[in-house]
């Protein structure tokens, strides 16, 4: 009785096991296959999804599709724009909005409950429908730099940074995180005479580190992924960001699909590496914009 | 006391300031200026200044007319039919072009139309592929949103189980949310190749070759659904790691008492887990369905709105004439369209799920 009992559990637990694992072969499947095929000829390519063999790392394998993807486009000035555009715009939407959530929760100031409720209706406002308007006015906006006055901000980096540094869910993360801290201990610094600049340096921010890697891994992806909007204020190819790059490869007649593997393969798989090796912090991250909201 | 202490007018404004000028100048500023140029003729490059139009725009979108076609007939009064027995009916632009009997009419084409006895019923549109746009949104969104949410939330609870390795799982589900949906819809575009594509020989396999190859993306009633499902498998991951937070939420007091009361699995998921998920399915549907119809990529990389415009979407025409006709008005007034519809469905997504 008692192994007919143990038996069931262990098949009730291979079946659950069976499921998780089927489930798994789904969402991993055209990514396996994505970085097996960058490692193949396009010819290759083409007959291996005839069979298992798609995914497998299995018959000619070389890194050609490598080299000749980036003797085809301009590959690391791509991946080096997509990092300086993101890591920029992270960092300054990190400072930016910390700050302005610092006013609005530890700070009285009048007008403050008004700004705040404006600025959070604008969650509800999707990128995707001003980037239009935003287009024209870009076209038209001064700018001072080195070089004295110009008009216009269309291909710049300034274009892709500026409009995404801050935004109502990266304050209303951290408007959240510092209203589960202790009031006391900005009351307390207060009355020794801390000014404000000193508690948002030295006393709030060193114990903000979950809500800033929150913040900022959200920003990253947002940024690093960006598409529509490159596509539209950027023609030039040195400051071109990795997602448009792509069209290099697909504007072709005949796809070369062995070099858009591999260039897949090069814009993807360090993200998915530092997803991996930060997996707890990444999900959370995530999570932490549906619970409060 | 506290209230002196934490009194600053100065430095309140200048903290805030910076992130309140950006969002002011790049979000709240288009925002209004979206409104503004929908009821202009601007562009993005013009030598001539913009005029007001009014609601020319709307109107050159949103058109559309019902028109009620009579079969012709000869002189004796009998319906004339062709050589195949079809009835035969005038053409429809004899009353859409130029002519003064019918001016609501005018300048507007053929969107759809069906068979009323021997009558035929012609639904005309100022502007048909806007209309197929619309449609093929609320279609996607109409889909993915109740799918994408259920199916997140059957993950979310495989994943709640308490199994050896179970982060490993959690971890791969939610892989593809952190790929760039760019990246996913051209390697979907691959996936779905027709003939010896992958997903067609996949097919074939399980089937033991029984299945036939499908052009996925190219054929006018697989394209839109093809779309679907990849946008879906990209996305779920992130509702499911939203609905696992609202899970663990769930007090296992609750769960005790229910095992105590000797409550079964669809009772307990019933009366104690579903209750407690209620406001992650209101802010889950929210945000999916935002996101929803601001589809844009897939189209762009997948099918460009083809074939026969069975793809087109909101965003995809918004851009398409904003950017590339440069008719920033038009584009404008999609994206004003498209916020307004995004706004009402949210508030009556709040106000059905209300508390009572």
């Amino acid at each position: 009785m008692a192994v007919v009992k143990a038996d069931n559990r262990g098949l009730r637990l291979a079946s659950r096991y069976a499921v998780l694992i089927l489930v798994a072969i789904i969402f991993i499947f055209p990514l396996l296959f994505m970085v097996m095929s960058s490692l193949k000829p396009s010819s290759q390519l083409l007959l291996d999804t005839k069979s298992l063999r798609a995914f497998l790392p299995v018959g000619e394998l070389s890194l050609q599709n490598y080299t000749d993807a980036f003797v085809r486009a301009p590959i690391a000035v791509f991946v080096l724009n997509s990092v300086l555009i993101t890591g920029v715009t992270v960092l300054l939407c990190l400072f930016v909005c910390s700050l302005a959530a610092f006013a609005f929760v530890f700070v009285d100031w009048s007008g403050k409950a008004v700004i705040f409720s404006i600025l959070l209706a604008t969650l509800i406002i999707p990128y995707e429908t001003i980037f239009i308007p935003l287009l024209l006015m870009v076209s038209q906006l001064p700018w001072v730099g080195l070089e004295g006055f110009e008009l216009g901000w269309l291909n710049t980096y300034r274009v892709q940074i500026a409009p995404f540094i801050a935004d109502a869910l990266s304050i209303f993360l951290f408007v959240q995180f510092f209203k589960d801290l202790p009031k006391e201990l900005i009351e307390a610094s207060r009355v020794e005479g801390a000014s404000w600049w000193t508690i948002y340096r030295r006393v709030v921010m060193p114990l903000s580190g979950p809500v800033i890697a929150t913040a900022a891994i959200l920003k990253f992806l947002f940024m690093y992924n960006q598409y529509l909007w490159p596509l539209m204020v950027v023609q030039e190819e040195a400051i071109r960001p990795v997602m448009v790059g792509l069209g290099y490869f697909t504007d072709q007649l005949n796809v070369p699909w062995g070099e858009v593997m591999a260039y897949l393969t090069v814009i993807t798989v360090p993200v998915l590496a530092f997803y991996l090796s930060l997996q707890r912090v990444f999900i959370s991250s995530v999570a932490s914009t549906g619970v409060k909201g | 006391m506290a209230s002196k202490l934490t009194r600053a007018n100065r430095t309140g404004w200048l903290m805030a300031f910076p992130g309140v000028a950006l969002m002011t100048l790049f979000i709240i500023v288009p925002f209004f200026l979206a409104f503004a140029f929908s009821l202009t003729n601007q562009r993005l490059a013009s030598p001539n200044a913009a005029e007001y139009v009014g609601f020319e725009n709307y109107s050159d979108l949103l058109g559309v007319a019902v028109f009620t076609l009579e079969p012709e007939r000869d002189d004796s009064g009998a319906v004339v039919r062709d050589g195949d027995g079809e009835i035969e009916y005038p053409r429809l632009r004899n009353f859409t072009r130029n002519n003064p009997d019918y001016p609501n009419l005018a300048g507007k084409r053929e969107w759809f139309s069906w068979q009323s006895g021997e009558n035929r019923v012609v639904v005309l549109a100022s502007d048909v592929v806007f209309m197929k746009a619309l449609v093929n949104t609320f279609t996607f969104v109409l889909f993915v949103a109740p799918i994408q949410a259920g199916l997140a939330l059957c993950l979310a609870l495989l994943i709640n189980q308490k199994l050896y390795g179970i982060n490993i799982f959690r971890t791969i589900y939610f892989m593809p949310v952190v790929v760039s949906i760019v990246v996913v819809s051209l390697l979907w575009r691959f996936i779905y190749s027709p003939g010896d594509g992958l997903l067609n020989n996949v097919l074939g396999w399980l089937t033991f070759g029984a299945f036939e190859g499908i052009d996925w993306l190219g054929r006018t009633d697989t394209a839109l659904p093809s779309i679907m499902a990849m946008s879906i498998w990209q996305g779920v991951g992130f509702q499911m790691v939203i609905w696992l937070a609202g899970l663990q939420n769930i007090s296992p007091t609750l769960y005790e008492a229910g095992e105590i009361e000797g409550a079964s699995k669809w009772q307990t998921f019933r009366y104690i887990t579903w209750p407690g998920l209620r406001n992650t399915a209101v802010l889950i549907l929210i945000v999916i369905t935002m996101q929803a119809f601001a589809l844009f990529a897939q189209i762009d990389v997948m099918t460009q709105g083809g074939p026969l415009d069975s793809t087109q979407v909101l965003v995809f025409q918004a851009v398409e004439r904003g950017y590339g006709k440069q008719d920033i008005s038009g584009g404008s007034t999609i994206s004003v369209i498209l916020f307004v519809i995004v706004l009402s469905i949210s508030l009556v997504q709040r106000y059905l799920t209300r508390e009572k």
